[in-house]
C-alpha cells in the first residue's frame, strides 16, 4: 500500500515495454523515489558508465505518498548518472506529473538503452506506447506539451519533456513537467536527450491505496494543520515565495555576487519578492500575478508572473507575453546577483526561456557569470562571444546568451558545457564556482559556513537541497546556529543530509520541513505503507541512502579530493558584511564529518558502517 | 520619534509582511530614521508598531540578534536594523 508494487521497464533500443513487480524488500529499506530508484540504478549500471551512453539508465520514480492526500504529496524524481557531474543524480520536481504516474498505476519507469529515432512515451493506465517524435524533435517543452495533448485529444495529460537544450545535450539541461516545474539539476535532461526520448505523457484513472485509510486521513489532516498554523508554511511561503530570501541573504552578507567576487549585491532589492509585488513604473502592474500550488500542496509557494509587454527582452516574442512560471529565489540569484543584473523583467524572461528550452537556471546563470569573469579578465573577447558584450550587469547580454544556449548556437555551445568545462577551456578552472562539476546555488559559504561542507560533500555536486543548513544558520529553523562559525556544523550537515534523503524518498516536498519534523512525517508514511515507519527508522534509512550514493560515487572514481571548494571560497576573504575577512573553514569541518559518517580519512565508508546500515 | 534629546540616525528595514510598518518616505523597504540616544532595537520597533510576535529574524548590521538581547542592544549612528517575520525558501 502506498506503493502500487508495479514498475514499467522501457527498452528504448528495441522498443520493448515490460512490466515487473516492485522489489518490496528494497522498498522496506529505501522507501521510494530517491532511495528506492537509486537502489535500482546502482544495482543495474556500471558506476563508470558514460552518462550520455545507452548503458546509462534513467528512472522516473514516485514515493509511496505521491498521489495521496498528504500535503505536498505530488513529488517525483529523476534518478540517473548525471551528465554534468558524472556522479549520482537525483532531481526532484513538483507539479502534477508524479501524482499522475501513480494514478496510472505505476511506482516508477525505468528507461534503458537508446532509441534509434526520437520518440515519446504515453501511459494511459495500463496502455503504454512509444510514438514517433519526429514532429516535436527540435521543438520547445511548451510546443511539445501542446502537440501531445492535441494529438491524443486529451488536455488532462501531464507531461514531462525536454526542450531543445536536452536534445542538444546541454550538460545542465533539465526535464520540465507541467510547463514550468522541473527536475532541474545535474543534467538529467541531457541524459533523456541522449536516449532520443522527447517526452513522457501520462493519464491515470486509478487511485492510490493506503494501508489504513482512517488513520492516514487523520495523520495527513494533522500534518496539514501544522503547515497551516506555521507562520512560514502558512503565510510566508504562499505570500512571498522563496524569493523572500533575496533580502535576507543579502543583508546577512552571504549573497554570491558576480561569480562570487562579492558577497552582497547592491541590486538585490530590485529583484526580490518585495519588488515582484510592487506595481511597475512602466505599466502600473506588478511582476507577480499570483501564487500556485503543486498537486496536493497546502503551502503553494509557486510564482506566476507576467512580463511588462514593453520590455526590450520580449519585443516581437509573443510566446513570453503570457503568465508563466515566475522567479524562485535560486533562479533570481543565479540569473541576477551572480551576473550583476538587476532587471527583474529580464530575469523573468530568461527564466521563462529556461523553462521553455529546458535549462537549469542555476547552472545556466552561474555559467554565464563565470563567462562574464573570463570576459572581464580578457580571456574571452567579443570575437569569442560572437559580438556579445559580456559585461557583468548587462541584461542584454544575459538575454542573448539564453537564446543561444539551449539551441547550442554560437557562443551558446560553449555556455552549454557548464562553468567547469568552460573555465578549463580558457585555462582558469578555479573560476568555476562548482563542486563535482555542478554550480553552486545561492548561498556564499564564507557567510554561511555549514553550506561549504554541504556543497563539498553533496553526492550530486554542489547543491543546497541535500542539506539546507541555511534553515538553521540564517533562518533559525528548527533552531538558530551561528552562520559564521564551523563548530557543530559537521553534525548539523549530517543530520540535514540524512533527514532530507528520507523526505526525498517519500513523495513529499522538502519545504514541509520548515514546519514538519520526521515526527510529523512518520505517522503519515506509517499509515500508508506496510511496515512500521518511525522517525528513527526514517533517519537510519536516510543515512543508508546517503552512504549508498557515496559508494556509487566512489566506484565512479570520486575521492576525498573531490569533497572540495573552489579556492576563492577558502582563500579570498569576504569583502563586506558580517563575514568580512572570513573564508570558508572546510578543512576544519571535513575530518570531523568523515568521522561522524563512519568513513575513513579518505572519505570511504568503512565495512563496519556499510554493515551497520545493511548496505550490500 | 521624539528628538528633543540628542539623536542618531539609523536605517530601519522591514521586509515581507512587515513593510506596512515603514514610516513615510521609505524606499526599497528601508527608511532613515532619527532615534534618541539610548534607543534599543526593541524600542525602535515598538515605536514603529512592529508586532513583537512578528519579529522573527532581526539582524543588526547583518548579524542575528536573539530575542533576549533586543531590549538591551543600544543603537549607534549608522546602524541598520532589518526585520522579517518567519520566512524561508530555498
Amino acid at each position: 500500500m502506498g506503493w502500487h508494487g508495479k514498475i514499467l521497464r522501457i527498452n528504448l533500443t528495441d522498443g520493448t515495454i515490460k512490466t515487473e513487480p516492485l522489489n518490496m524488500d528494497w522498498a522496506q529499506k529505501y522507501l521510494g523515489q530517491r532511495g528506492l530508484a537509486t537502489k535500482y540504478l546502482v544495482e543495474e549500471i556500471n558506476p563508470k558508465v558514460d552518462p550520455l551512453s545507452p548503458e546509462n539508465k534513467m528512472i522516473m520514480a514516485t514515493g509511496p505518498l505521491t498521489g495521496t492526500a498528504a500535503s505536498t504529496g505530488g513529488r517525483y524524481s529523476v534518478i540517473t548518472k548525471g551528465a554534468l557531474t558524472n556522479a549520482i543524480a537525483c532531481s526532484n520536481s513538483g507539479g502534477y506529473f508524479g501524482a499522475e504516474l501513480k494514478f496510472a498505476g505505476w511506482d516508477m519507469i525505468i528507461f534503458e538503452g537508446k532509441s534509434p529515432k526520437p520518440v515519446y512515451l504515453t501511459v494511459f493506465d495500463d496502455k503504454v506506447e512509444l510514438h514517433d517524435a519526429a514532429d516535436i524533435w527540435g521543438k520547445s517543452v511548451w510546443d511539445a506539451d501542446e502537440y501531445i495533448k492535441k494529438r491524443h485529444q486529451d488536455p488532462m495529460m501531464h507531461i514531462s519533456a525536454i526542450g531543445v537544450a536536452g536534445e542538444n545535450q546541454v550538460l545542465y539541461s533539465c526535464i520540465v513537467n507541467d510547463l514550468h516545474r522541473a527536475a532541474g539539476r545535474s543534467g538529467v535532461g541531457a541524459v533523456m536527450g541522449s536516449k532520443n526520448l522527447k517526452a513522457v505523457a501520462l493519464r491515470g484513472t486509478k487511485g492510490v491505496k493506503v494501508k489504513d485509510g482512517m488513520r492516514f486521513l487523520k495523520a495527513t489532516a494533522a500534518g496539514k494543520k501544522v503547515l497551516q498554523e506555521n507562520a512560514v508554511t502558512g503565510q510566508g511561503l504562499p505570500s512571498f515565495g522563496t524569493q523572500v530570501l533575496m533580502n535576507v541573504i543579502n543583508e546577512a552578507g552571504a549573497m554570491p555576487t558576480r561569480n562570487h567576487r562579492q558577497v552582497q549585491f547592491e541590486g538585490a532589492h530590485d529583484i526580490s519578492a518585495e519588488a515582484m509585488v510592487e506595481p511597475r513604473k512602466t505599466d502600473g502592474h506588478p511582476n507577480l500575478l499570483t501564487n500556485q500550488a503543486c498537486f496536493g500542496c497546502t503551502i503553494a509557494c509557486g510564482r506566476i508572473s507576467k512580463i511588462d509587454e514593453n520590455h526590450f527582452s520580449i519585443q516581437n516574442k509573443p510566446q513570453y507575453m503570457h503568465a508563466s512560471g515566475g522567479l524562485e529565489y535560486e533562479a533570481a540569484w543565479a540569473l541576477g546577483c551572480n551576473t550583476g543584473v538587476d532587471d527583474l523583467e529580464a530575469l523573468t524572461m530568461v527564466n521563462f526561456v529556461c523553462n521553455e528550452q529546458g535549462l537549469d537556471p542555476i547552472s545556466f546563470g552561474a555559467t554565464v557569470s563565470a563567462a562574464m569573469e573570463l570576459y572581464d579578465l580578457g580571456l574571452i573577447t567579443k570575437e569569442t562571444t560572437g559580438g556579445i558584450d559580456l559585461k557583468f550587469g548587462s541584461a542584454e547580454a544575459l538575454v542573448k546568451c539564453v537564446e543561444l544556449t539551449g539551441k547550442a548556437e554560437g557562443f551558446g555551445k560553449e555556455l552549454g558545457l557548464g562553468s567547469l568545462r568552460l573555465c578549463q577551456k580558457y585555462g582558469r578552472p578555479e573560476l568555476s564556482m562548482s563542486v563535482k562539476g555542478q554550480e553552486f546555488p545561492a548561498y556564499d559559504s564564507r557567510g554561511i559556513q555549514g553550506m561549504g561542507l554541504t556543497y563539498a560533500t553533496s553526492n550530486r555536486g554542489a547543491c543546497h537541497l541535500r542539506s539546507y543548513t541555511v534553515s538553521s544558520e540564517i533562518l533559525g529553523i528548527p533552531e538558530k546556529t551561528d552562520p559564521l562559525v564551523t563548530d557543530g556544523k559537521p553534525a548539523l550537515v549530517k543530520a540535514f543530509q540524512d533527514a532530507t534523503a528520507a523526505v526525498d524518498s517519500s513523495g513529499l516536498c522538502v519545504f514541509t520541513t520548515f514546519a514538519w519534523t520526521l515526527n510529523d512525517i512518520a505517522p503519515q508514511i506509517d499509515a500508508a505503507c506496510e511496515g512500521e515507519w518511525t522517525p528513527e527508522r526514517l533517519l537510519e534509512m536516510g543515512e543508508r541512502i546517503w552512504n549508498m550514493e557515496r559508494v556509487f560515487n566512489n566506484k565512479a572514481g570520486f575521492t576525498a579530493k573531490d569533497d572540495n571548494l573552489p579556492p576563492r571560497l577558502t582563500s579570498e576573504p569576504a569583502e563586506s558584511g558580517p563575514a568580512k575577512g572570513l573564508v570558508n573553514g572546510l578543512e576544519k569541518m571535513l575530518p570531523e564529518y568523515y568521522e561522524l559518517r563512519g568513513w575513513t580519512a579518505e572519505g570511504v565508508p568503512t565495512n563496519e558502517t556499510l554493515s551497520r546500515l545493511d548496505i550490500a | 520619534m521624539t528628538t528633543t534629546a540628542a539623536t542618531v540616525s539609523v536605517t530601519l528595514k522591514l521586509y515581507a509582511s512587515l513593510g506596512v510598518h515603514l514610516p513615510d518616505g521609505h524606499a526599497r523597504n528601508a527608511a532613515e530614521v532619527a532615534v534618541a540616544e539610548g534607543t534599543t532595537i526593541d524600542s525602535l520597533l515598538d515605536y514603529h508598531g512592529v508586532p513583537r510576535e512578528a519579529r522573527h529574524l532581526v539582524l543588526l548590521n547583518g548579524v542575528f540578534q536573539p530575542p533576549g538581547t533586543r531590549g538591551n542592544v543600544i543603537l549607534k549612528g549608522g546602524d541598520a536594523v532589518a526585520v522579517w517575520p518567519p520566512v524561508a525558501g530555498g
